[in-house]
């Protein structure tokens, strides 16, 4: 391999484990903007190095193991979110030629490693041997299987458009338009499906601290609970950055600024969005969630797939 | 690739001997996705990138975690482990074990054998199987389709209630 | 849908509102007359203690928190011969102020009284009394009270007729 190869995994990786850790703060000061307060102000500039401090806070807290766990799955359970989640950032283009892995399966490989994610709140959630953490991660798993099959469906629209899997490719596809305004229902559904699979706020039934505790990791403390926590933000930041990739022509923008800078910008305004969901929505209850996942939003990416094609077939003709 | 492949090989077998030797069927269901994985790898190495990811989200995320569930909310303790493990005599375990020597025997040889086992990879690209899918093999892709709504009508079938009366006031309107 | 839209673009709104936080260390939040907060002892306009011991603030007391002993001076008057409030054990619920009947125990507008050891948290009487009249300016309960003291014989107290000598009254 070459050396800017490795330069690449690198750069990745740094960018991506400080925008998670950054994303705390971020979330802490949106939240509080929006909520007429001010949030961390106080240690360093803007109260930036709140990041730090919590941090520190994680890692010399008590690591504790609850006597009752199921041990090795206790403690795996959290890598299986993190590691997961940094696998599908594998496949993002980040800008011209900044991919990790160039694969021409790229959509399925992001469907696939999301789709592991799930275990994590279910092996994390069995553990624990807890009945809010097992009730955390029941809701979980259903809630985060279904969801993944409408996200699929809604992705194919834009497949079928590119006529690619190949992540890189699409975003190349969408020199003319961005696929926005032809796949405006399907970016409607794979968003909700986003919030849903990262289990962002409208959509927290997994951890519902006003019903379960904290869900699934009720039992955790210290650094693993750190790494949900991680886990979670770098969620939020793979479905931005998919969303932005598929739908939003990626790194591509007016020439003045890199495509990389772009990307990030784009990529922002999606965070910021969940963000300020979480800030405005209620929670709906678990029955709804299920409810509106399969009698609204499966039909509607069914017909979206259907028109989509349709459509494609007839252009093409 | 080489080297790849027979890493990615020997972490499947080892983990599907795990998955039989487990007491704790949580713990054996773990292995078994640690397989299913392994199992991709290999796809992935021999050119079926797209079979690959299949395996990984239909399998390892969908099918896996439907059985993790039913088993999470069966709540199988240590005292099923114990059971599994009085029932785990050398009497039932060598018959089948035995037989599997013989099949592995069988598939050495068969291994060692000269032949073009190991010619060169051609990537099967997702397009190339869409079109096979839906040119020479539309029927078998047609009676999947059938089966699969067969599926789906009987499991509106099994899941439709009664209408739920929730009060005892409306017991009498709507009877 | 649409109800979401609209309550989301609500919220975005209110990225340019003025913000409600005091920014406490720096910026005092205004707090009310009757804020209940640190408990004082109070004195005379002509700078005598106000406090009888009469022990009715310490029955009052829900959590027990408040100890004290009563004793006389010469001159007649009566005060506390300790004082003391346990802060630790204290929950700010203004009883004590309402069963005073000499005004002399007020909680005053003040919360900054954090220690970090417990034991500074129990304030003697030096610590309790302090130079002022507090909450109500003027008052003087032996000025209103018909009790005989050094300087203010019965009958010398505002509003107050002289004593009638039950002796005078023989038919």
């Amino acid at each position: 391999m070459e050396a800017h190869y490795w330069w690449i995994i690198g750069g990745v990786l740094f960018v991506l484990l400080n925008t998670a850790a950054g994303l705390i703060w971020l979330e802490r000061r949106m939240l509080a903007l929006w909520q007429d307060r001010y949030g961390p102000n106080r240690a360093g500039p803007f109260g930036i190095l709140i990041v730090l401090a919590d941090t520190l806070k994680l890692f010399f807290k008590e690591d504790w193991i609850p006597p009752f766990a199921d041990k090795v799955v206790f403690v795996f359970a959290p890598a299986v979110v993190v590691a997961s989640v940094l696998m599908a950032f594998a496949v993002v283009p980040f800008g011209p030629g900044i991919v990790v892995a160039d694969m021409n399966i790229g959509i399925l490989f992001f469907l696939a490693m999301s789709s592991l994610g799930v275990y994590s709140i279910v092996l994390g959630g069995w553990a624990s041997n807890n009945k809010y953490a097992l009730l955390g991660a029941m809701r979980g798993a259903s809630q985060m299987i279904s969801y993944e099959v409408f996200m699929g469906l809604a992705l194919m629209g834009t497949v079928i458009l590119s006529g690619t899997f190949n992540l890189g490719e699409i975003v190349e596809a969408q020199k003319g338009m961005w696929y926005i305004f032809p796949q405006l229902l399907g970016f409607v559904i794979f968003f909700i499906a986003g919030i849903a699979e990262t289990h962002r706020l409208p959509f927290d039934i997994p951890e519902a601290e006003s019903e379960l505790v904290a869900g699934f990791h009720s039992e955790y403390s210290g650094m693993k609970f750190g790494m949900f926590f991680i886990g979670e933000y770098l969620g939020i930041t793979l479905i931005s950055s998919m969303i932005v990739t598929l739908y939003f022509g990626g790194w591509l923008g007016p020439a003045f600024l890199p495509g990389v800078i772009w990307f990030v910008i784009k990529t922002f305004v999606f965070i910021m969005v969940f963000i300020l969901l979480r800030a405005s929505m209620p929670r709906p209850r678990y029955d709804q969630l299920m409810e509106y996942g399969w009698k609204v939003l499966f039909p509607l990416s069914l017909l979206n797939l259907l028109g989509t094609a349709a459509i494609k077939l007839i252009i093409d003709k | 690739m080489g080297i790849a492949f027979y890493i990615a090989a020997a972490v499947a077998v080892l983990s599907t001997i795990m998955v039989i030797t487990r007491f704790n069927i949580m713990h054996a269901l773990l292995y078994f996705i640690v397989s299913l994985l392994s199992v991709a790898v290999v796809f992935y190495l021999y050119g079926a990138p797209f079979m690959a990811a299949l395996e990984l989200i239909i399998y390892a995320g969908a099918i896996m975690v439907l059985i993790i569930f039913f088993v999470m909310m069966l709540n199988l303790g240590s005292q099923t482990a114990g059971e599994e493990r009085s029932w785990m005599t050398p009497g039932v375990w060598i018959g089948p074990s035995v037989l599997c020597l013989v099949l592995l025997g069988e598939l050495v040889y068969l291994m060692l054998q000269p032949g073009d086992l190991s010619g060169d990879v051609r990537v099967v690209d997702p397009k190339e199987v869409g079109k096979s899918l839906f040119g020479p093999y539309i029927l078998a892709v047609e009676l999947a389709g059938m089966l699969l709504m067969a599926g789906i009508v009987g499991a509106y079938h099994l899941g439709r209630q009664k209408k739920k009366i929730v009060h005892r006031f409306l017991q009498n309107a709507e009877s | 849908m649409f109800s979401l839209l609209r309550s989301m673009w609500l919220v975005f709104l209110h990225m340019f509102h003025k913000r409600e936080t005091y920014q406490y260390p720096e910026e005092k939040a205004p707090l009310p007359a009757r804020w209940r907060g640190r408990i004082a002892l109070t004195r005379d306009p002509d700078g005598g203690e106000r406090c009888v011991g009469c022990y009715l603030c310490a029955a009052a007391c829900p959590v027990d928190c408040i100890s004290l002993q009563a004793a006389e001076a010469p001159d007649g008057r009566r005060y506390p011969g300790f004082f003391r409030i346990n802060f630790s054990r204290c929950i700010f619920c203004g009883f004590c102020e309402e069963a005073c009947p000499t005004y002399a125990i007020q909680l005053l507008p003040d919360f900054e009284m954090a220690e970090y050891d417990r034991q500074n948290l129990v304030y003697e009487k030096e610590d309790l009394l302090i130079n002022s009249q507090g909450k109500y300016p003027g008052y003087n309960y032996y000025r209103v009270a018909g009790m005989a003291i050094s300087g203010k014989e019965k009958g010398e107290a505002q509003r107050e007729e002289p004593p009638v000598n039950v002796r005078s009254l023989l038919p």
